[in-house]
Order: C-alpha cells, then sequence, then structure tokens
C-alpha cells in the first residue's frame, strides 16, 4: 500500500498556486495605479479553486480570465485601480497564501512521520 | 514562473516612476530658465504610460510600459524684461510652462506609487522565500 500524495496533501497546493497567481493579477493592479485606462482585474478565488479541483487530473489550469473589478469611484482617465483596496487585496493575499503553506508544511510533517514509523 | 513575473512587474512600475520623476526633476530645475524666444522657452516635459499585458503561463499580468516623454503645448509665459540679457527686440523674455504646484503633486504621486511597489516586491520575496523553506524543520 502506497502513499498517494494528491489526495494527502489536499486542496493546498492548487489553493498555494492560485494564490501565486492571484498575487500577479493584484501586483499588476498596483504597478499599473498611474497607467491612464487601465482596468483593475482580479480572481474569484472560491470559484477558481472549485473548477481546479473539480477537473479530472487535478491539473491547474488557468485558462480562465480574471474578471474586471468594478470601482467604487470612477476616474477621469478611465483607470478603475483604486490602491486602498488593492493593497488590502495583496496583503490578504499574501497571508493567506503563508496560510496555505503552514497547512501544506503540517501535512508533510505528518507524512515524513508517518512514512519514518515514529 | 510566477514569482519572477510578479518581480517584473513591480520593478516596470518602479522603472516608469523613476522616469516621471526624473521629468519632474526637469521640469522644476529648469522652471525660471528664461529664453529669448518662444521656440528656444523650455516646455514641461510628461511621461506617456500604458499597460502592456503579458501572458507567460498561468493568467495574464501587466507591465508598465513607459511610450514616450511628451513636452506640453500649453502656452509659454512671456515676460517684459528689456533689461535681461536674453530679452529679444522688443524686451521679451520667455519663462517654462511649468507649473510648480502640479510638478510637486506629481512628485509625491510618482515616490508614493514607487514606494508602493518597493512594498510589493518585498512582500512577494517573502512569499517565495518561504515557499523555500517548504518541507523543512
Amino acid at each position: 500500500m502506497g502513499i498517494d500524495f494528491d489526495k494527502a496533501l489536499g486542496l493546498h497546493p492548487e489553493a498555494l498556486k492560485l494564490r501565486a497567481e492571484r498575487t500577479k493579477i493584484l501586483a499588476s493592479n498596483i504597478a499599473n495605479e498611474n497607467t491612464p485606462g487601465y482596468q483593475a482585474r482580479d480572481l474569484d478565488f472560491a470559484a477558481t479553486l472549485a473548477s481546479v479541483t473539480a477537473e479530472e487530473g487535478g491539473g491547474l489550469a488557468l485558462d480562465t480570465d480574471a474578471l474586471y473589478r468594478v470601482p467604487n469611484h470612477a476616474s477621469k482617465d478611465g483607470n478603475t485601480v483604486e490602491l486602498g483596496v488593492e493593497q488590502a487585496a495583496f496583503s490578504q493575499n499574501a497571508s493567506d497564501f503563508q496560510t496555505s503553506l503552514t497547512f501544506l508544511n503540517m501535512k508533510l510533517k505528518g507524512l515524513a512521520k508517518a512514512i519514518s514509523g515514529q | 514562473m510566477t514569482f519572477r513575473n510578479i518581480a517584473q512587474i513591480a520593478g516596470s512600475a518602479m522603472t516608469a516612476q523613476s522616469v516621471r520623476l526624473n521629468t519632474v526633476a526637469s521640469n522644476l530645475a529648469n522652471a525660471q530658465s528664461a529664453a529669448g524666444s518662444e521656440a528656444e522657452a523650455y516646455r514641461a516635459r510628461k511621461p506617456v504610460f500604458a499597460a502592456v499585458a503579458e501572458r507567460a503561463g498561468g493568467v495574464a499580468g501587466a507591465r508598465v510600459q513607459v511610450l514616450d516623454v511628451v513636452q506640453s503645448d500649453e502656452p509659454v509665459r512671456r515676460a517684459h524684461e528689456p533689461d535681461h540679457p536674453l530679452a529679444d527686440a522688443d524686451g521679451n523674455v520667455y519663462y517654462p510652462n511649468v507649473n510648480s504646484v502640479a510638478e510637486m503633486t506629481d512628485m509625491m504621486s510618482a515616490s508614493r506609487a514607487f514606494e508602493s511597489n518597493v512594498e510589493v516586491m518585498g512582500r512577494v520575496k517573502q512569499m517565495q522565500a518561504a515557499l523555500l523553506r517548504l518541507g523543512e524543520g
């Protein structure tokens, strides 16, 4: 009887990868704060994770397009980046990344103990 | 690799904001540079930014690119100073169309935006370092 690592680790590896992808989108939003006409985007994290884990084989096929953010206030140059919103999202996303990483580390430690028979 | 893309995105924004700070410095430095004719007068420079989508695996990010640095077409200020060494036949000199207040606010906006991107880069570095320690201890 072997250990199925994909099953043992749960959805944390997928979540981690999705968090990293979301970091890229949020970093793009912050980077383009002063670009005229730039429209801020974001992932629907829960929906994307659900669609990724529902797929057979469990591979991450991120061909889903990011959704456009609805701004609280209009701006004259058509830019929809609101720095406060983006910074909050970025910070929360980074914390969630660390959380997934910690869970993954705990799972790996558990597996290591099981393998060494402690 | 995602993290390298993020570093490139934040880096492109930092470059763009540096260009912007550069033009502000140039504009403020030359704000009082008089010239003998309208054509020779210094004109305020402004960078033009554009978002460049990059799809290198996964979802698309967007870098910032400086498309061009354009000169302001606001009219330059004409002053009647006959004893100025650069004055023309009518005793006029021409001062740049630099708006110091606008330049100062631009400078603050650019430095804040630069700082935001430095923070992003620092945080991403932490995330990558944490990922590298996965499975340790």
